[in-house]
């Protein structure tokens, strides 16, 4: 199975590109896996990706885009809570890109 | 855009023995994208997979309700349970987890989505879908 490198350990993940055991996230790891996702990680992005893994947090699910987008709406404002917002962020999908950056899995009901 | 249907998700079973109630869930979360008429139904020892308090550690499985809980996010607001499948488990409302969704058409009000049925509104809650889909 192929793995990132993270400062000399090594994180697995499936084929594309989720990490297997999600204990194993960290800040460090959120920048290589974004990395390779070609994503330069600022101040939003990061937002983004506390807010999910918050969400997975509190109900153990990543969530569907548009129910990403509707939540991120409701606490951070209708400028945020938008597909073009969220899409400029992460432009292979917000919930898709963002998810595998946060280390959740792929999201459910993401179709 | 076809005709809405009335979809029905019929829950049966206790939350950890079987994949059953996991993958229902899933479907739910799924088929949700498709803009349906959605209700879940939970009767006989279904009704456990909305008890409060669980804990899997034991088992080594993950506990999923915390996702009930979303499922108003996903625009699912209707989980009929049955009260004589509470009663015969020496359950009541209270025991359950509080899963509640924002009313669009209404302010966003909080509301519940646990809605207490009789076995016998159970009965006419199925002969009113379109599809039923037993878990």
């Amino acid at each position: 199975m192929a793995a990132y490198e993270v400062n000399g350990t090594t994180v697995e993940h499936d084929e594309e590109g989720y990490i297997t055991n999600l204990s194993e996230w960290s800040k460090e790891l959120a920048e290589i896996i974004a990395k390779a996702e070609e994503v330069d990680m600022n101040e939003e992005h990061w937002e983004v990706v506390n807010f999910l893994r918050d969400y997975y947090e509190e109900y153990q699910i990543a969530p569907a885009v548009r129910v990403l987008i509707k939540a991120v709406k409701k606490t951070m404002g209708p400028e945020k809570g938008s597909n073009k917002y969220m899409y400029e962020l992460f432009p292979y999908g917000p919930a898709k890109q963002a998810c595998k950056i946060a280390g959740l899995p792929k999201p459910t009901g993401c179709i | 855009m076809s005709e809405v249907k009335k979809f029905l998700y019929v829950n049966r079973k206790a939350p950890y023995g079987t994949i059953y109630a996991l993958e229902a869930l899933e479907v739910v979360l799924i088929g949700a994208a498709f803009d349906q008429d959605v209700s879940l139904a939970f009767l006989d020892d279904g009704v456990f997979q909305l008890a409060k308090g669980q804990n899997t550690k034991g088992v080594g499985i993950k506990n999923f309700s915390p996702t009930f809980r979303a499922l108003g996010d996903y625009e699912v607001t209707k989980l009929y349970v049955e009260k004589e499948s509470l009663d015969e488990r020496g359950l009541t409302l209270d025991d359950l987890l509080a899963v509640t969704y924002e009313d669009e058409d209404d302010d966003y009000e909080e509301k519940p989505s646990i809605r207490l049925v009789s076995r016998a509104e159970m009965a006419d809650l199925m002969s009113t879908q379109d599809v039923i889909l037993s878990f």
